[in-house]
């Protein structure tokens, strides 16, 4: 699995996700800038970090949606390379068209900060393989804007075709429906707000998230 | 010369920073505010030659989210 973590001005948990894909794939990661305008050749997976990119100015995400390493990752995504978007990195993609709907300003206005208890919709897509349809995991958030917002419609379909992937078992933030990650249609594009690379190892108190870089692993090779 | 951008939030997109800004209003003491929602303004300096439709443009790929945005434009006549 040949991997990238792209890197703006203000991410702060790119270097996390790349121990976490690293541990996971026993290779090397890639750390790829935004000014950057190339992926690396024969990339099989590129991870969006979570972190402030442009300290959210106008709206989190919206100035890294327009850097110019995205129109590579949109190309990319278009030819079936998967794309993580953990928190700023799903906002990102939002912004940049890659996902549907948009991440607001949490409903109660706090940072929210601590374990979210999830139940993982989908075990279908290549990010979920490892987990059970229905089981029940706890991974952690730490965003402001994590209140997930789409018309009705867009919502219906993104639960009609399973694209729900995470959903949180009590509200945290007041997303719609109580999504923490959906996919795209192709089901190669996946975007959360909670941080799987901060569970991965024994010493994180929980191996909650490692599982879902485990079956990238297993999709990719 | 001088474009304004008004974003605003869509009718029917819940504004939680609009809705906290009504409780502290009512916190102060301030009666009858029926509804309270927050948006941006965004101010251009902009050449002669930039029209309306090149601002639109700006607006739909960056200063607004159309998903949960609205935007207006307005220019100031020229002196």
């Amino acid at each position: 699995m040949k991997s990238a973590v792209i890197v703006f001005p203000g991410s702060n948990c790119d270097r996390d996700l790349a121990v976490a894909l690293e541990q996971v794939s026993g290779t090397k990661t890639a750390m790829v800038w935004h000014r950057d305008t190339e992926l690396p050749e024969g990339i099989d997976l590129v991870a969006i970090p979570g972190g402030f990119s442009y300290g959210d100015y106008l709206r989190s995400g919206a100035m890294a949606a327009n850097s110019p390493i995205m129109r590579s990752i949109k190309e990319a995504a278009d030819r079936g390379v998967s794309v993580l978007g953990v928190c700023n990195g799903f906002q990102i993609l939002t912004e940049a068209g890659l996902l549907p709907g948009a991440l607001m300003r949490n409903a109660e206005l706090n940072f929210v900060c601590r374990d979210a208890p999830l139940k993982v919709e989908n075990s279908q897509s290549a990010f979920t393989s490892r987990y059970a349809a229905g089981e029940e995991i706890a991974i952690p958030v730490a965003h402001h804007d994590g209140n997930y917002t789409a018309d009705e419609e867009t919502l219906d379909r993104l639960e009609g075709e399973g694209r729900i992937v995470f959903r949180y078992r009590a509200p945290v933030n007041g997303s719609a429906r109580d999504i923490a990650g959906i996919i795209n249609d192709k089901g190669n594009v996946l975007g959360m707000m909670p941080h799987p690379e901060r569970v991965v190892e024994a010493a994180h108190g929980s191996t909650d998230g490692r599982r879902l870089f485990e079956g990238l692993l297993d999709a990719l090779g | 010369m001088k474009a304004r951008v008004y974003v605003t939030l869509k009718n029917g997109v819940l504004d939680p920073q609009g809705k906290a800004i009504h409780h502290a209003l009512q916190g102060l003491g301030f009666q009858g505010i029926n509804d309270v929602r927050a948006g941006k303004l965004i101010e251009l300096d902009v050449a002669k030659g930039v029209s309306d439709s090149d601002i639109e443009d700006m607006c739909r790929k960056l200063l607004a989210n159309t998903v949960i945005e609205n935007f207006r434009i307005e220019r100031e006549a020229a002196a």
